[in-house]
C-alpha cells in the first residue's frame, strides 16, 4: 500500500504533465481564441460606444430620445413583447410534442421548424408581401376591409415571429429528449393534474433552456433586420424598428444618432447576458448552500 | 387492495409485449414478477399504474373494472427504476409532492403535511436528509426517498420497478430485507419487478415466473424453486447442470449426449435438470443413474465447497458438496469420480423428441 501510493502519485503528475506539455501550443491556442474575440466582438462594441460618444453626452441623449428615435424603440418593444410570448408558447408545444409522441410526420416538423434558419430573412419578408401585399394573394380581400399588414405593425410582427419561431423550440427538444418521462409519469401517479405536473415538474426541469431560447429569440426579434425591412416600408415614426432607423440615420450620413441608437441595442446584448449568468449564479449557489447545510446536520 | 389482471395483451408495433397475461394478486401480498428482460414484466406493471394501456384485456382492483381509469385516478404507488426524484426539490419536497397535489377540498394543512413528510422519512430512515438534493444522495437513500414519495398519498397499491436495480450488491441485500420488514409493517398490496431470481426467493410472499409475454408459473417461492413446471423456470430460478437422459421402463438413465445420440425406440428422450447441490460425488459406481467425470477445479472458500467436473464428453458439470463430505472423500483435482443426482427434474427434450 506505501509503496503503491506513491507510483500512483506519479502516474497522476505523469498524466497531467503529458496533458499540459506542449506549453506552446496551449498559449498559441488561447492566444488565437482571445485575438478573435478582441477583433470580431469587443473591438466592434467599442467602436460602437466611441463613436455614439464622439460629441457628448448631450448630443447622445438627444439622437436616443429624438421622436422618430423614440417610436422606434418603441415599436421594437412592442414586437418583442408579442413575439417572444408566442414563441415561448409555440416552442414548448412542439418541443412537447416531438419529444413525447410518436406520430407519423414527426420527421416532417422537425424539419419545418427549422426551415427559419435555412432561408434568407429577405424571402421570409417577401412571403408576407406575397400573401397580404396589395398584389398578394389576400391583397384585394384585406383592402376590401381596410385591413393593412403589409407595411404595417402587423406585418412586422408576423416576420419577426417567422424568423424567430424555431429559437426556443429547438433549445426545448434536446433538453426534454435528454430528460425522459420518468418525473413526470411519478408525478401522475402521484395524483398530480396535467397542469400541476407541467407546471411544478416539467417546467422547473427545462427553465434554463427555456430562459436561453428567450435570450436568443429576444436578441432575434430585436435585431432582425433582412425580414422586417421588407415589409415595414419604413415609414418613419411608425413602422421602423430600431435596426432599420438605424440604417436610415446611417444612410443619412447621421453617423452619431446611428451609432447612438446602435448602442442601445448592443446594450440590451449585454444586459441579456449578464442577467443569465446571475440567475445561473445564484442558483448554483442555492444549490451550494443546500449541500452544506445537508451535510452539517447528517454529521449531527 | 386485490388486484387483478385478465387476458392482458400489449403490442408495441410489430413486437408482441404481453400475450394474454393473466393473474391474481391477493390483498396484502407482496408479489414478485420475476423474468429476463424483455419477459413483458415492466409494461405488465405500467398497465397496471396506468401508465400504459392494454390493447385488449382488464384490469380489476378489488374486483372494480380499473382498465380506463387513469394513473392520477388509480392512487396507485409507483417506484421507478431509476427513482425519478424531482431533481429540483429537496427530499422532504419531493415527499410531499403528493399531498400538496391533493384537490384543495382534502389537501392537508401546511402542519399535516410537515407532519407526514418527517413520519415518513423517519419510516425509510432517511429524516435527516430532508433538506438534500437527490443529487445529494447515495442510489440507496434515493430508493428510499422514492418509496416514501410513493407510500406519501396512501397508495392502495404499491407496484416497484426493478426497486434494486442499480444498487450495489450489498446494499441491494439490505435495502431487499428491509423492504420484506416494511412490508410486514404496512401490509400495502406490493407488486415488484425484478430479474433476479434470489432476490424474488427471498423477499416475496409469491412469484409469478414470466418469459417472452407470458406468464410461466406461478406460486410461492418454495413451490416455484422446488416444483418447476417447466424447463425455462428450473434454469431462471438457480444453478443448474443439463444431463440428457432417457427415460425407459419407467426408470431413468443419464446418457452421454456425444456418445450415444442417436433417439432409442423404445424410450422417451429427455432433458434432465440437476441443481449442483443435489449432485452426489462418489468413488466407486452405485448402479443408479450416473455418470463418470474427472475434478478440474476445487474452490473451498465459501460455505460449500464448489467442485467443478468433466465428463468423458467434455460436458462441464458443476457440484456443491459440504465441507464434512469433502474431507471424506478426499477429493484432489484429477481425481476420477461418479456424479449421481440426488434428486432431479425431468422435461421431455423437445428437441430429439421432434426429431
Amino acid at each position: 500500500m506505501a509503496e503503491t501510493l506513491p507510483t500512483q502519485r506519479r502516474a497522476v503528475s505523469n498524466k497531467a504533465k503529458g496533458r499540459t506539455d506542449p506549453a506552446l501550443v496551449r498559449w498559441s491556442l488561447i492566444a488565437i481564441a482571445l485575438a478573435f474575440l478582441a477583433l470580431f466582438l469587443i473591438l466592434p462594441l467599442f467602436a460602437v460606444i466611441s463613436n455614439a460618444l464622439e460629441k457628448g453626452l448631450s448630443v447622445y441623449w438627444e439622437a436616443i430620445t429624438a421622436p422618430d428615435a423614440l417610436s422606434a424603440i418603441r415599436l421594437t418593444l412592442l414586437t418583442a413583447a408579442i413575439v417572444i410570448p408566442l414563441n415561448v408558447v409555440f416552442g414548448a408545444a412542439a418541443a412537447w410534442a416531438i419529444a413525447r409522441f410518436d406520430f407519423s410526420g414527426k420527421g416532417l416538423l422537425t424539419t419545418l421548424i427549422d426551415i427559419p434558419f435555412s432561408v434568407s430573412p429577405v424571402i421570409s419578408g417577401m412571403i408576407f408581401v406575397l400573401l397580404f401585399g396589395l398584389q398578394g394573394l389576400f391583397g384585394k380581400w384585406l383592402a376590401a376591409r381596410d385591413l393593412k399588414i403589409v407595411f404595417a405593425v402587423p406585418g412586422i410582427v408576423l416576420a419577426t415571429i417567422f424568423v424567430t419561431f424555431p429559437f426556443v423550440a429547438r433549445e426545448l427538444i434536446p433538453m426534454m429528449q435528454a430528460l425522459g418521462t420518468e418525473e413526470e409519469e411519478a408525478a401522475i401517479t402521484l395524483g398530480s393534474s396535467g397542469w400541476r405536473m407541467f407546471f411544478r415538474i416539467t417546467l422547473p426541469n427545462i427553465k434554463w433552456s427555456l430562459l436561453y431560447g428567450v435570450i436568443l429569440c429576444n436578441a432575434r426579434a430585436m435585431g432582425e433586420f433582412g425580414a422586417v425591412s421588407v415589409v415595414s416600408g419604413h415609414i418613419r415614426g411608425l413602422t421602423n424598428t430600431m435596426p432599420l432607423h438605424i440604417e436610415i440615420l446611417y444612410n443619412d450620413y447621421q453617423f452619431v444618432p446611428a451609432f447612438a441608437v446602435a448602442s442601445l441595442l448592443a446594450l440590451l446584448a449585454i444586459v441579456t447576458l449578464i442577467a443569465k449568468s446571475l440567475v445561473e449564479w445564484k442558483f448554483e449557489r442555492q444549490l451550494a448552500e443546500a449541500d452544506q447545510l445537508g451535510s452539517t446536520e447528517g454529521k449531527a | 387492495m386485490s388486484i387483478e389482471a385478465r387476458n392482458i395483451s400489449k403490442s408495441f408495433g410489430g413486437f408482441r409485449a404481453l400475450k394474454n397475461v393473466s393473474m391474481k394478486v391477493p390483498t396484502g401480498d407482496l408479489v414478485a414478477l420475476l423474468g429476463p428482460s424483455g419477459s413483458g414484466k415492466t409494461t405488465f406493471l405500467r398497465i397496471i399504474a396506468g401508465l400504459d394501456f392494454a390493447d385488449t384485456g382488464t384490469v380489476l382492483f378489488d374486483g372494480v373494472d380499473t382498465t380506463d381509469r387513469r394513473a392520477k385516478e388509480r392512487a396507485v404507488g409507483f417506484v421507478f427504476q431509476h427513482y425519478a426524484l424531482f431533481r429540483h426539490m429537496t427530499v422532504f419536497d419531493n415527499v410531499a409532492f403528493g399531498l400538496t397535489v391533493k384537490p384543495r377540498s382534502v389537501r392537508p394543512s401546511k402542519e399535516q403535511v410537515r407532519d407526514k413528510v418527517n413520519q415518513l422519512l423517519k419510516l425509510v430512515q432517511l429524516d435527516w436528509l430532508a433538506t438534500r438534493y437527490p443529487s445529494q444522495l447515495s442510489g440507496g437513500q434515493r430508493q428510499r426517498v422514492a418509496l416514501a414519495r410513493a407510500l406519501a398519498v396512501e397508495p392502495r397499491v404499491l407496484l416497484l420497478d426493478e426497486p434494486f436495480g442499480s444498487l450495489d450488491a450489498k446494499v441491494r441485500q439490505e435495502l431487499r430485507r428491509w423492504l420484506r420488514r416494511l412490508h410486514d409493517e404496512i401490509h400495502v398490496t406490493s407488486i415488484f419487478v425484478t430479474h433476479d431470481q434470489e432476490e424474488a426467493l427471498e423477499v416475496a410472499d409469491r412469484v409469478v415466473v414470466m418469459n417472452q409475454g407470458q406468464v410461466e408459473q406461478e406460486g410461492v417461492p418454495d413451490e416455484v424453486y422446488n416444483h418447476p413446471v417447466n424447463a425455462f423456470v428450473y434454469d431462471f430460478l438457480g444453478n443448474l447442470n443439463l444431463f440428457h437422459g432417457r427415460v425407459v421402463d419407467g426408470k431413468t438413465h443419464l446418457v452421454e449426449p456425444v456418445t450415444d445420440g442417436r433417439p432409442h425406440a423404445e424410450a422417451v428422450e429427455s432433458l434432465i435438470f440437476v441443481r449442483p447441490h443435489l449432485l452426489h460425488i462418489e468413488r466407486e459406481t452405485n448402479h443408479g443413474p450416473q455418470l463418470p467425470a474427472r475434478v478440474t477445479h476445487i474452490n473451498c472458500a465459501g460455505p460449500v465447497v464448489k467442485v467443478d467436473l468433466v465428463s468423458p464428453s467434455g460436458q462441464e458439470i458443476h457440484a456443491q458438496i459440504s465441507h464434512e463430505r469433502f474431507e471424506e472423500l478426499g477429493l484432489q483435482k484429477g481425481d476420477s469420480v461418479f456424479v449421481s443426482p440426488r434428486d432431479m427434474t425431468v422435461f421431455p427434450d423437445p428437441q430429439r423428441v421432434a426429431r
